[in-house]
């Protein structure tokens, strides 16, 4: 491989770096350097600099028109002792993801055995289902969303006709949060998609040496399906997860966190805390709170996927 | 015998999976239905997908917009914010993967990890240190905090996706191309980029629909009306404060949806498939 790489280069005169070896090293790390270097600034300039700076602030008072304040841990000390709406947000958002989440995925998993079946236009209905993915998270649905689970909207007019009643629901205190859940588990086209890809993988040859075995339907999908599919499962798990514990726009548009603080999501109460009310030092101890957060939850996973993932000899999806 | 319950039951499949479709599409189909309808019927049978009678008054009424600032503006807006984005993308995740995937270099399997640890990096942490740096360097109302990052890598998730491709194109061609006195940059341009069609084509798909959809990015550095997309054009004509029509109102969200749904239909092959191989969003 070494080897290659010191070949001549037409863009540089050949000979004004090919002396040693170490200098050609250099070249070459030159060279890779020019290719990186957008996202070596975008990393320096936009992730590593920020994170630096961001956790300087979560040690001060920050209102964006004076200087920062040294208050040291208080940020931190607040948060975990006097901040109800720091406890009601974390509340909600875990709920939220406890529930969205695996409805999310037992759906997924659901529709893509349908779409596996062997059946005609099993492409063109997975395109179909996958639609609500591509669009769901726009402004333009959390507008039909409103409209439709409103007072005199669409739905009601359905439970109308059987007779029944019934609410605004997203600014009903128990269906609020509901409302939100359905959008969001009506987006499952991704895992649903790699579920499919998963379900592909599954050698065939197994399903027709149980069915020899007289196996049952039943015993083969607890016995075959889920077991192979553990790490899809798993890999859908954590990304979908990361993504619903960041769930802002629709509880932002839809229900603005009411009522009475039933779906003030985490990323809407830091949204708040740092552009409505300028506590640029609070939300950032906020921020790094949800990142200790995430990362213990998808610790968590990882920790727990030695029980149940199964990885073939080295096969599997990563 | 066999033949005829095979039959039955594909028929049974279709019609499940169809209805239950339309069930999932109600929404949708409800939207663009019913900003077709007459003002009054949106709400007098709202569940119903048939008009009495086909309107295109909305349309007209919604693109006119509110105040001085019409649609037409927060279209070109958002056409100028995305496919900058997306040209960004392009140009960043492309040269980036194949540093990453065919040069040898300094510290390569540490930032390999760096790159993976930002894609599941909650964007959270780096919003509000992110906005102090814009605003002190008085990008905020200007387009440019959402499209620069684009430029500098802003999605490792597209560099991740690259370099899982061209790790797939075999290495013959770049160690001949090397041979003949081709230099790496050559390599680059004149051999992996064509072959990285598919990959490219993914990530503009991605990066054309979330730019478009984007919502929080555009609400923190957008203040001026002038400067709206879409996504701020349609909540501030949907503030429930001022709430204007229905009518236009739902007519306006079906235009908002329609340049995702035109790029979807001409490149669904490589949307699933991109979705596929790197289990994006």
């Amino acid at each position: 491989m070494r080897e290659e790489l010191g070949k001549p280069m037409k863009l540089r005169p050949s000979g004004f770096l090919s002396g040693s070896v170490k200098k050609r090293t250099i070249k070459h790390n030159l060279i890779a350097l020019s290719f990186l270097s957008p996202w070596l600034i975008g990393f320096i300039g936009f992730v590593i600099g920020p994170m630096i700076y961001s956790f300087y602030l979560s040690f001060t008072n920050y209102n964006m028109l004076q200087e920062p304040t040294w208050v040291g841990l208080d940020n931190y000390i607040r948060i975990f002792t006097n901040d109800p709406l720091f406890i009601t947000s974390l509340k909600v958002t875990l709920l939220f993801v406890v529930i969205s989440v695996p409805l999310k995925l037992l759906f997924a998993l659901f529709v893509a055995m349908l779409m596996n079946m062997g059946h005609r236009g099993s492409g063109f209905y997975t395109l179909l289902y996958y639609i609500p993915s591509i669009i769901g998270g726009s402004v333009a649905i959390a507008v039909i969303w409103r409209q439709i689970f409103g007072r005199e909207g669409a739905l009601n007019h359905v439970l109308g006709n059987f007779g029944i009643e019934g609410y605004n629901w997203f600014s009903h205190p128990d269906y609020a949060i509901w409302v939100l859940i359905l959008l969001i588990v009506w987006q499952f086209g991704s895992p649903m998609v790699i579920f499919l890809a998963g379900l592909r993988q599954i050698p065939t040859e197994l399903y027709e040496a149980a069915s020899v075995d007289g196996a049952s339907r039943f015993k083969k999908f607890f016995s075959i399906t889920i077991p192979l599919l553990t790490p899809v499962i798993f890999f859908n798990l954590v990304f979908q997860m990361i993504n619903a514990f960041m769930t802002f726009t629709q509880a932002f548009l839809i229900t603005q966190g009411g009522p009475v603080n039933k779906t003030l999501f985490y990323a809407l109460y830091l949204y708040r805390e740092a552009f409505t009310n300028y506590r640029m030092g609070y939300a950032s101890a906020l921020a790094w709170v949800l990142l200790v957060v995430i990362a213990l939850a998808t610790f968590l996973i990882f920790k727990s996927s030695k029980k149940w993932v199964y990885y073939e000899s080295e096969g599997g999806k990563g | 015998m066999d033949n005829r319950k095979s039959k039955r039951a594909s028929i049974i499949y279709h019609t499940f999976i169809i209805g239950f479709g339309l069930l999932m599409l109600y929404p949708i189909l409800w939207m663009a239905v019913s900003s077709l309808k007459p003002e009054h019927e949106i709400f007098l049978n709202s569940a119903s997908l048939i008009p009495s009678e086909i309107k295109w008054e909305n349309y007209v009424q919604g693109w006119s917009g509110f105040g001085k600032y019409g649609f037409d503006l927060f279209f070109k807006n958002s056409m100028i914010v995305t496919s900058l984005s997306v040209v960004g993308a392009l140009f960043s995740s492309s040269l980036v993967a194949f540093a990453f995937a065919r040069l040898k270099f300094k510290f390569q399997g540490a930032l390999f990890a760096c790159l993976l640890a930002t894609v599941m990096l909650p964007m959270q942490v780096t919003l509000i240190p992110q906005y102090i740096l814009f605003h002190n360097l008085n990008w905020v109302n200007t387009f440019l905090p959402l499209v620069v990052p684009a430029f500098i890598g802003g999605s490792p998730f597209f560099i991740f996706l690259m370099v899982q491709f061209i790790r797939g194109i075999p290495r013959e061609l770049d160690e001949a191309a090397i041979i003949d006195g081709c230099s790496w940059y050559g390599v680059f341009w004149y051999i992996i980029l064509p072959l990285c069609k598919p990959a490219l084509v993914t990530v503009m798909i991605f990066q054309f629909m979330w730019t478009w959809d984007d919502f929080l990015s555009p609400l923190i550095y957008l203040q001026d009306t002038n400067l709206y997309t879409m996504a701020l054009g349609l909540r501030a004509f949907s503030d429930p404060d001022n709430l204007t029509a229905w009518g236009p109102l739902i007519a306006m969200s079906t235009v908002s949806l329609i340049p995702q749904f035109i790029l979807f239909l001409f490149c669904q092959k490589y949307l699933v498939k991109g979705i596929a191989t790197t289990g994006i969003k």
